[in-house]
């Protein structure tokens, strides 16, 4: 419906500790639709997400999200983002339900002064409501009280996707939401963001697994510290192209080839 | 001002008699000790600081702040000094140290190669040491005493003001903010994605952090202050999944060792501050072994039953 870009960036570059991990990248993500960030490791894939959520701070270049300010977008609750599981520090004594519930705390600022005083089961019911149909459509309902710590491994994803989808953003930055996931699981959560796109969401996926990616993105990203290629998934996921990306990185790092 | 020290001791002899009817209810050998004003002063003040550092410590142990919390205690020092030498209330220059060590020790993490630990060790040991270079010339040993390892049975009325006020700021910080508060022990990535600005979470939670240790100065002292803003929370962290079970639990044993540690410092006659953190180092250790989930009786009962 409208030709604003969900994630617009001129001339980017970033820097982690003095690292240069990304330079001087241009690109352009259409709202709405499903990008695939394919890399070798150390490719800075998760930092060109990073940008996005404020975690690394450009050293360069600008970068628009929704045609405004990344910051701003963030303080809207456009912006949703699921980390790599290992980021996140499962032995905290939260259930999953109040994982789940830590993606409305953004939107929770527009709630009347009162209702922020209390804890959510009195407050504001849109939020209790979005949280329990994130959690049906990670199938994870069951599992509501259950502190994080004990879930397994492909729970453990499908929490933090519930925990973006509870957002209800118009961008899904995801990191890695297939890693370590079995087949079951897998198929949830790619028909769980078809149906996102579906709805008019922009999918932003970073994924060492090239089926998938062939799959479902209606577009991939070749990144190796820089942009390598940006183009259709049969276009850039061919053998000369995936070569290209390899070079420069000593290989193509882990990428999942073949089904 | 007089005014102010008016309304002050009033509030504190309103709160003192409200305590009184709690004790009253209590078995006489253990409510006797507190027929002594000083003991009431006392009961008053531990029950302050172990609630305000118990509900503290949560946020460190989950954050892994333990050893900043053991610098900025360390970093007060000089501050306490250098109030003494000008004739400041003494927790107005405890709390610029202090403060000033933890923007110290960001800034070193922040723009050299020096890893956070180190930048710690050495910024408070410096300002440990600068403390006890201006006390060794102006004050005498049973002051430094004092500040080193508490004195809870001559707390001032000042002090004691200090300690409530710290309680109340601290208990309204953290309701008014729990949330941001609480996302930004967990995740820090996402409440930065949500738009939370998280340098500001993260100082503001530091002079939490700073205030608390300076309003338990004068029970627990410098040193053992750290043992109070870790060890409830630790405890707390093996009984219970969940968050704000965890916050309650942990100023219960935060309380309930500063009370426990004062009868025991009174009948003994040992120190108070290190009476107190004993306490809560046995109820650890009772935690360590009996906790129904994490403790290491089930723990082994388990290992068995999975032979």
């Amino acid at each position: 419906m409208t030709e604003i870009p969900a994630i617009e960036a001129r001339q980017l570059s970033v820097a982690y500790h003095r690292q240069p991990v990304l330079s001087d990248i241009s690109l352009t993500l259409p709202a709405g639709q499903w990008t695939a960030i394919v890399g070798p490791n150390g490719a800075g894939k998760s930092s060109l997400l990073k940008v996005v959520t404020g975690g690394l701070k450009p050293l360069r270049g600008e970068l628009r999200v929704l045609g405004g300010n990344a910051r701003d977008q963030r303080r809207a609750g456009k912006v949703a983002y699921m980390p790599q599981q290992e980021q996140m520090e499962w032995d905290f004594p939260v259930s999953v339900q109040e994982t789940v519930m830590t993606g409305r705390y953004g939107l929770m600022r527009h709630d009347a002064w009162w209702q922020r005083m209390l804890p959510e089961r009195w407050a504001n019911p849109l939020h209790r409501l979005a949280v329990d149909e994130a959690l049906e459509a990670v199938d994870m309902q069951a599992h509501a009280a259950s502190p994080i710590g004990e879930l397994s491994g492909g729970q453990k994803k499908r929490v933090m996707l519930a925990r973006a989808l509870a957002q209800q953003a118009d961008i899904l930055l995801l990191d890695e939401p297939l890693a370590g996931v079995d087949p079951p699981s897998e198929r949830l959560i790619l028909d769980m963001l078809e149906g996102e796109r579906r709805a008019g969401r922009t999918i932003v996926m970073v994924t060492h697994d090239l089926p998938s990616a062939r799959r479902h993105a209606d577009q991939v990203a070749l990144i190796n510290q820089t942009l390598v290629g940006m183009g259709s998934p049969t276009e850039m996921l061919s053998d000369a192209m995936l070569a290209r990306l390899a070079v420069g990185g000593s290989t193509a790092g882990g990428l999942r080839v073949a089904a | 001002m007089s005014l102010l020290e008016g309304l002050g001791s009033g509030l504190i002899d309103a709160l003192l008699a409200l305590l009184m009817h709690g004790v009253g209810l209590l078995p006489a050998s253990l409510a006797e000790p507190f027929e002594y004003r000083f003991m009431q002063r006392a009961l008053l003040t531990s029950i302050l600081v172990g609630g305000i550092c118990g509900l503290l410590s949560s946020f460190v142990v989950l954050k892994r702040w333990s050893l900043l919390g053991d610098a900025i205690s360390h970093a007060v020092l000089p501050g306490v000094a250098i109030a003494y030498l000008l004739g400041w209330p003494f927790f107005i220059g405890a709390f610029i140290t202090g403060a000033l060590t933890s923007l110290g020790i960001g800034a070193i993490e922040r723009h050299t190669r020096i890893k956070s630990d180190a930048a710690m060790g050495l910024m408070f040991t410096a300002a440990f040491a600068l403390g006890i270079v201006i006390i060794s010339q102006i004050a005498s040993s049973t002051h430094l005493m004092h500040i080193l390892f508490g004195n809870v049975l001559g707390v001032q009325t000042s002090a004691l003001l200090l300690t409530l006020l710290a309680g109340v700021i601290a208990v309204l910080v953290i309701w008014l903010a729990f949330r941001p508060l609480l996302l930004y022990t967990f995740d820090p990535q996402q409440a930065q994605a949500l738009g939370f600005n998280i340098t500001l979470i993260h100082y503001g939670l530091i002079l939490l952090l700073t205030l608390t240790i300076v309003a338990s100065l004068e029970t627990v002292g410098i040193i053992l202050v750290v043992a109070m803003l870790i060890t409830p929370g630790a405890t707390a962290h093996l009984l219970t999944d969940r968050f704000k079970p965890m916050l309650v639990i942990a100023v219960l044993v935060g309380i309930v060792s500063a009370v426990a540690g004062l009868l025991l410092s009174f009948h003994l006659d040992v120190a108070s501050g290190g009476a107190i953190v004993l306490v809560a180092t046995a109820l650890f250790c009772l935690a360590l072994i009996a906790a129904p989930k994490h403790g290491l009786l089930v723990r082994l009962w388990q290992r068995r039953a999975a032979e």
